[in-house]
Protein backbone atom coordinates (compact mmCIF):
# COMPACT_ATOMS: atom_id res chain seq x y z
CA UNK A 1 0.00 0.00 0.00
CA UNK A 2 2.91 2.39 0.89
CA UNK A 3 4.20 1.85 -2.56
CA UNK A 4 1.18 2.33 -4.29
CA UNK A 5 0.65 5.65 -2.62
CA UNK A 6 4.01 7.51 -3.09
CA UNK A 7 4.48 5.83 -7.15
CA UNK A 8 0.68 7.08 -8.12
CA UNK A 9 0.13 10.45 -8.94
CA UNK A 10 -3.29 11.33 -8.10
CA UNK A 11 -3.93 13.68 -10.86
CA UNK A 12 -2.29 17.00 -9.63
CA UNK A 13 -3.90 19.21 -12.58
CA UNK A 14 -7.10 20.18 -10.36
CA UNK A 15 -6.53 21.75 -6.93
CA UNK A 16 -8.05 19.07 -5.04
CA UNK A 17 -5.95 16.77 -6.65
CA UNK A 18 -2.95 18.75 -5.33
CA UNK A 19 -4.36 18.54 -2.09
CA UNK A 20 -5.11 14.85 -2.25
CA UNK A 21 -1.35 13.96 -3.46
CA UNK A 22 -0.22 16.23 -0.65
CA UNK A 23 -2.64 14.30 1.87
CA UNK A 24 0.98 11.46 1.87
CA UNK A 25 3.16 12.69 4.76
CA UNK A 26 6.24 11.66 3.27
CA UNK A 27 5.14 13.76 -0.04
CA UNK A 28 4.20 16.92 1.85
CA UNK A 29 7.73 16.31 4.05
CA UNK A 30 9.46 16.80 0.47
CA UNK A 31 8.01 19.60 -0.65
CA UNK A 32 8.18 21.69 2.80
CA UNK A 33 12.32 20.66 2.68
CA UNK A 34 12.70 22.37 -0.74
CA UNK A 35 10.06 25.37 0.06
CA UNK A 36 11.54 25.89 3.50
CA UNK A 37 14.83 27.69 2.52
CA UNK A 38 13.90 29.37 -0.24
CA UNK A 39 10.65 30.88 1.33
CA UNK A 40 12.80 32.24 4.54
CA UNK A 41 15.04 33.63 2.75
CA UNK A 42 12.30 35.65 0.60
CA UNK A 43 10.97 36.30 3.47
CA UNK A 44 14.20 38.35 5.09
CA UNK A 45 14.89 39.87 1.67
CA UNK A 46 11.11 41.65 1.28
CA UNK A 47 11.49 42.12 4.67
CA UNK A 48 14.44 44.25 5.09
CA UNK A 49 13.44 46.16 1.69
CA UNK A 50 9.84 46.63 3.86
CA UNK A 51 11.40 47.79 6.76
CA UNK A 52 14.40 50.27 4.55
CA UNK A 53 11.42 52.16 2.91
CA UNK A 54 9.27 52.35 5.70
CA UNK A 55 12.33 54.01 7.67
CA UNK A 56 12.76 56.28 4.60
CA UNK A 57 9.67 57.16 4.27
CA UNK A 58 8.06 60.60 5.43
CA UNK A 59 6.98 60.64 9.12
CA UNK A 60 3.03 61.28 9.46
CA UNK A 61 1.99 65.35 9.84
CA UNK A 62 -0.03 64.32 12.88
CA UNK A 63 1.63 61.33 14.24
CA UNK A 64 5.19 62.10 13.71
CA UNK A 65 7.44 59.16 13.83
CA UNK A 66 5.13 56.60 16.03
CA UNK A 67 3.39 56.05 12.37
CA UNK A 68 6.26 53.74 11.84
CA UNK A 69 4.89 51.09 14.14
CA UNK A 70 2.30 51.15 11.77
CA UNK A 71 4.55 48.70 9.91
CA UNK A 72 4.91 45.83 11.70
CA UNK A 73 1.52 46.44 13.81
CA UNK A 74 -0.77 46.26 10.61
CA UNK A 75 0.91 43.28 9.38
CA UNK A 76 1.02 41.33 12.42
CA UNK A 77 -3.25 41.82 13.10
CA UNK A 78 -3.55 41.12 9.16
CA UNK A 79 -1.97 37.63 10.33
CA UNK A 80 -3.66 37.46 13.22
CA UNK A 81 -6.80 36.83 11.51
CA UNK A 82 -5.11 35.56 8.42
CA UNK A 83 -3.92 32.44 10.41
CA UNK A 84 -7.09 31.86 11.87
CA UNK A 85 -9.11 32.08 8.77
CA UNK A 86 -6.53 29.20 8.09
CA UNK A 87 -6.84 27.32 10.36
CA UNK A 88 -10.99 27.62 9.83
CA UNK A 89 -9.82 25.91 6.37
CA UNK A 90 -8.13 23.01 7.77
CA UNK A 91 -10.87 22.78 10.17
CA UNK A 92 -13.00 21.80 7.17
CA UNK A 93 -10.32 19.73 6.05
CA UNK A 94 -10.70 17.50 8.69
CA UNK A 95 -14.36 17.35 9.24
CA UNK A 96 -15.55 17.12 5.77
CA UNK A 97 -12.59 15.37 3.87
CA UNK A 98 -10.81 14.07 6.87
CA UNK A 99 -7.35 15.09 5.38
CA UNK A 100 -4.92 13.51 7.41
CA UNK A 101 -2.72 16.79 7.06
CA UNK A 102 -5.77 19.14 8.10
CA UNK A 103 -5.29 18.48 11.79
CA UNK A 104 -1.26 19.23 11.91
CA UNK A 105 -1.96 22.27 9.90
CA UNK A 106 -4.45 23.54 12.34
CA UNK A 107 -2.56 22.49 15.75
CA UNK A 108 1.12 23.39 14.38
CA UNK A 109 -0.47 27.29 12.99
CA UNK A 110 -2.44 27.86 16.78
CA UNK A 111 1.09 28.95 18.51
CA UNK A 112 2.41 31.11 15.41
CA UNK A 113 -1.22 32.96 15.28
CA UNK A 114 -1.23 33.29 18.98
CA UNK A 115 2.49 34.99 19.11
CA UNK A 116 1.15 37.22 15.87
CA UNK A 117 -2.05 38.16 17.87
CA UNK A 118 -0.15 39.26 21.15
CA UNK A 119 1.85 41.18 19.06
CA UNK A 120 -0.40 42.77 17.61
CA UNK A 121 -2.04 43.97 20.92
CA UNK A 122 0.83 44.66 22.27
CA UNK A 123 2.42 47.13 19.49
CA UNK A 124 -1.26 48.47 19.24
CA UNK A 125 -0.97 48.84 22.53
CA UNK A 126 2.56 50.80 22.59
CA UNK A 127 0.80 52.65 19.70
CA UNK A 128 -1.64 53.87 21.32
CA UNK A 129 -0.45 55.11 24.47
CA UNK A 130 1.36 58.60 22.55
CA UNK A 131 -1.46 58.85 20.27
CA UNK A 132 -4.75 58.35 22.25
CA UNK A 133 -2.97 58.59 25.76
CA UNK A 134 -4.28 55.31 26.71
CA UNK A 135 -2.27 52.01 26.76
CA UNK A 136 -5.80 50.27 26.48
CA UNK A 137 -9.84 50.57 25.90
CA UNK A 138 -12.56 48.37 26.24
CA UNK A 139 -13.91 49.60 22.30
CA UNK A 140 -15.26 46.85 20.24
CA UNK A 141 -12.26 46.29 17.68
CA UNK A 142 -9.87 45.99 20.85
CA UNK A 143 -11.83 43.59 22.97
CA UNK A 144 -12.73 41.90 19.86
CA UNK A 145 -9.24 40.82 19.01
CA UNK A 146 -8.30 40.02 22.47
CA UNK A 147 -10.82 37.60 22.34
CA UNK A 148 -9.16 36.24 19.39
CA UNK A 149 -5.95 35.73 21.47
CA UNK A 150 -8.14 33.84 23.85
CA UNK A 151 -9.54 31.77 21.10
CA UNK A 152 -5.89 30.87 20.14
CA UNK A 153 -5.02 29.52 24.02
CA UNK A 154 -7.93 27.77 23.68
CA UNK A 155 -6.94 26.04 20.90
CA UNK A 156 -3.97 25.37 21.87
CA UNK A 157 -4.98 23.82 25.34
CA UNK A 158 -7.03 21.38 23.63
CA UNK A 159 -4.74 20.61 20.54
CA UNK A 160 -2.35 19.46 23.22
CA UNK A 161 -4.72 17.86 26.16
CA UNK A 162 -4.67 14.23 24.61
CA UNK A 163 -1.81 12.18 23.56
CA UNK A 164 -3.62 10.77 20.55
CA UNK A 165 -3.95 13.41 18.18
CA UNK A 166 -6.68 11.64 16.21
CA UNK A 167 -8.79 12.33 19.08
CA UNK A 168 -8.45 15.95 19.21
CA UNK A 169 -8.81 16.83 15.71
CA UNK A 170 -12.70 16.62 15.99
CA UNK A 171 -12.85 18.83 18.95
CA UNK A 172 -10.33 20.99 18.00
CA UNK A 173 -11.97 21.27 14.27
CA UNK A 174 -15.33 22.48 15.74
CA UNK A 175 -14.14 24.48 18.22
CA UNK A 176 -11.85 26.78 15.76
CA UNK A 177 -14.92 26.81 13.13
CA UNK A 178 -17.26 28.21 15.95
CA UNK A 179 -14.62 30.49 16.72
CA UNK A 180 -14.98 31.92 13.39
CA UNK A 181 -17.49 34.22 13.77
CA UNK A 182 -15.34 36.45 15.66
CA UNK A 183 -13.59 37.27 12.24
CA UNK A 184 -15.93 39.10 10.58
CA UNK A 185 -16.42 40.77 14.09
CA UNK A 186 -12.66 41.92 14.19
CA UNK A 187 -12.93 43.47 10.43
CA UNK A 188 -16.24 45.39 11.07
CA UNK A 189 -16.50 46.24 14.65
CA UNK A 190 -14.77 49.81 13.44
CA UNK A 191 -17.58 50.26 11.18
CA UNK A 192 -20.78 48.45 13.64
CA UNK A 193 -19.50 50.20 16.91
CA UNK A 194 -17.95 53.56 17.66
CA UNK A 195 -14.56 52.74 18.50
CA UNK A 196 -11.80 54.81 19.85
CA UNK A 197 -9.89 52.38 17.22
CA UNK A 198 -9.60 54.05 13.74
CA UNK A 199 -11.48 52.49 10.40
CA UNK A 200 -10.14 50.56 7.92
CA UNK A 201 -8.10 52.70 5.95
CA UNK A 202 -6.35 50.11 3.20
CA UNK A 203 -8.94 47.53 2.04
CA UNK A 204 -11.72 50.11 2.21
CA UNK A 205 -14.07 50.14 -1.09
CA UNK A 206 -13.58 53.71 -1.89
CA UNK A 207 -9.99 53.22 -1.87
CA UNK A 208 -7.15 53.25 0.52
CA UNK A 209 -7.12 56.58 2.82
CA UNK A 210 -3.27 56.79 3.22
CA UNK A 211 -0.86 58.27 0.92
CA UNK A 212 0.76 56.14 -1.33
CA UNK A 213 4.70 57.39 0.00
CA UNK A 214 3.36 55.11 3.59
CA UNK A 215 1.21 52.61 1.74
CA UNK A 216 3.82 50.82 -0.38
CA UNK A 217 5.90 50.60 2.35
CA UNK A 218 3.25 48.86 4.77
CA UNK A 219 2.26 46.88 1.57
CA UNK A 220 5.63 44.87 1.39
CA UNK A 221 6.15 44.44 4.94
CA UNK A 222 3.05 42.65 4.95
CA UNK A 223 3.71 40.45 2.04
CA UNK A 224 7.25 40.05 3.85
CA UNK A 225 5.77 39.01 7.33
CA UNK A 226 3.33 36.32 5.66
CA UNK A 227 6.26 34.46 3.59
CA UNK A 228 7.61 34.55 7.08
CA UNK A 229 4.23 33.31 8.58
CA UNK A 230 4.67 30.81 5.83
CA UNK A 231 8.12 29.79 6.36
CA UNK A 232 7.38 28.94 10.33
CA UNK A 233 4.15 27.38 9.36
CA UNK A 234 5.48 24.74 6.93
CA UNK A 235 8.44 24.96 9.57
CA UNK A 236 6.01 23.50 12.64
CA UNK A 237 3.96 21.51 10.57
CA UNK A 238 6.77 19.07 9.56
CA UNK A 239 7.80 19.18 13.24
CA UNK A 240 4.55 17.46 14.11
CA UNK A 241 4.38 15.02 11.38
CA UNK A 242 8.01 13.85 12.65
CA UNK A 243 6.22 13.84 16.58
CA UNK A 244 2.96 11.68 15.13
CA UNK A 245 5.96 9.57 13.48
CA UNK A 246 7.48 9.07 16.85
CA UNK A 247 4.55 8.52 18.65
CA UNK A 248 3.13 5.60 16.29
CA UNK A 249 7.05 4.10 15.97
CA UNK A 250 7.00 4.26 19.89
CA UNK A 251 3.63 2.78 20.12
CA UNK A 252 4.43 -0.16 17.30
CA UNK A 253 7.73 -1.36 19.32
CA UNK A 254 5.63 -1.70 22.25
CA UNK A 255 3.26 -3.62 21.28
CA UNK A 256 5.94 -5.88 19.26
CA UNK A 257 7.94 -5.94 22.85
CA UNK A 258 4.53 -7.06 24.30
CA UNK A 259 4.20 -9.85 22.07
CA UNK A 260 7.68 -11.32 22.25
CA UNK A 261 7.00 -11.12 26.04
CA UNK A 262 3.84 -13.42 26.05
CA UNK B 1 8.60 59.18 26.57
CA UNK B 2 9.66 60.55 23.59
CA UNK B 3 7.88 59.44 20.08
CA UNK B 4 11.16 57.27 19.16
CA UNK B 5 11.25 55.18 22.72
CA UNK B 6 7.57 54.22 21.80
CA UNK B 7 8.92 53.34 18.07
CA UNK B 8 11.87 51.38 19.55
CA UNK B 9 9.92 49.63 22.00
CA UNK B 10 7.32 48.00 19.79
CA UNK B 11 10.14 47.17 17.18
CA UNK B 12 12.02 45.65 19.90
CA UNK B 13 9.21 43.38 21.57
CA UNK B 14 8.37 41.90 18.04
CA UNK B 15 11.69 41.42 17.01
CA UNK B 16 12.10 39.10 20.33
CA UNK B 17 8.51 37.66 20.05
CA UNK B 18 9.21 36.36 16.63
CA UNK B 19 13.01 35.57 17.44
CA UNK B 20 11.43 33.35 19.92
CA UNK B 21 9.02 31.72 17.76
CA UNK B 22 11.55 30.92 15.51
CA UNK B 23 14.13 29.40 18.18
CA UNK B 24 11.22 27.30 19.59
CA UNK B 25 9.86 25.74 15.99
CA UNK B 26 13.80 25.19 15.14
CA UNK B 27 14.54 23.51 18.72
CA UNK B 28 10.94 21.37 18.37
CA UNK B 29 12.20 20.10 14.79
CA UNK B 30 15.48 19.38 15.89
CA UNK B 31 14.28 17.52 18.70
CA UNK B 32 11.56 15.49 16.56
CA UNK B 33 14.16 14.50 14.15
CA UNK B 34 17.04 13.41 16.93
CA UNK B 35 14.46 10.88 18.62
CA UNK B 36 13.41 9.51 15.07
CA UNK B 37 17.26 9.02 14.71
CA UNK B 38 16.98 7.03 17.72
CA UNK B 39 14.40 4.72 16.91
CA UNK B 40 15.73 4.09 13.51
CA UNK B 41 19.11 2.94 14.70
CA UNK B 42 17.02 0.67 17.37
CA UNK B 43 16.08 -1.30 14.23
CA UNK B 44 12.34 0.28 14.49
CA UNK B 45 10.58 0.98 11.43
CA UNK B 46 7.05 2.60 10.30
CA UNK B 47 5.07 -0.03 8.91
CA UNK B 48 5.37 1.86 5.54
CA UNK B 49 8.64 1.43 5.75
CA UNK B 50 8.88 -2.41 6.77
CA UNK B 51 6.78 -2.60 3.62
CA UNK B 52 8.68 -1.07 1.25
CA UNK B 53 11.83 -2.46 2.52
CA UNK B 54 12.07 -5.00 -0.03
CA UNK B 55 11.77 -2.57 -2.64
CA UNK B 56 14.40 -0.24 -0.84
CA UNK B 57 17.45 -2.50 -0.73
CA UNK B 58 16.49 -3.11 -4.63
CA UNK B 59 17.34 -0.10 -4.90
Amino acid sequence: MGAGMTDANPQATTLSGRLTALANPTRFIALADRLVPWLGLLALAILAAGLYLAFAAPEDYQQGSTVRIMYIHVPFAWLAMFCYSLMAAAALGTLVWKHPLADVALKSAAPIGAAFTALALLTGSIWGKPMWGTWWVWDARLTSVFVLFLMYLGIIALTRAMDDPGRSARAAAILTLVGFINIPIIKFSVDWWNTLHQPASVFRLDGPTIHPSLLWPLLICAVGFTFLFLTLHLMAMRAEIWRRRVIAMRRLSARAAERAAR
Amino acid sequence: MTHAAYVFAAYGVSALVIAALGIWILLDQAARRRELKELEQRGIRRRSDRQGAGKEANK
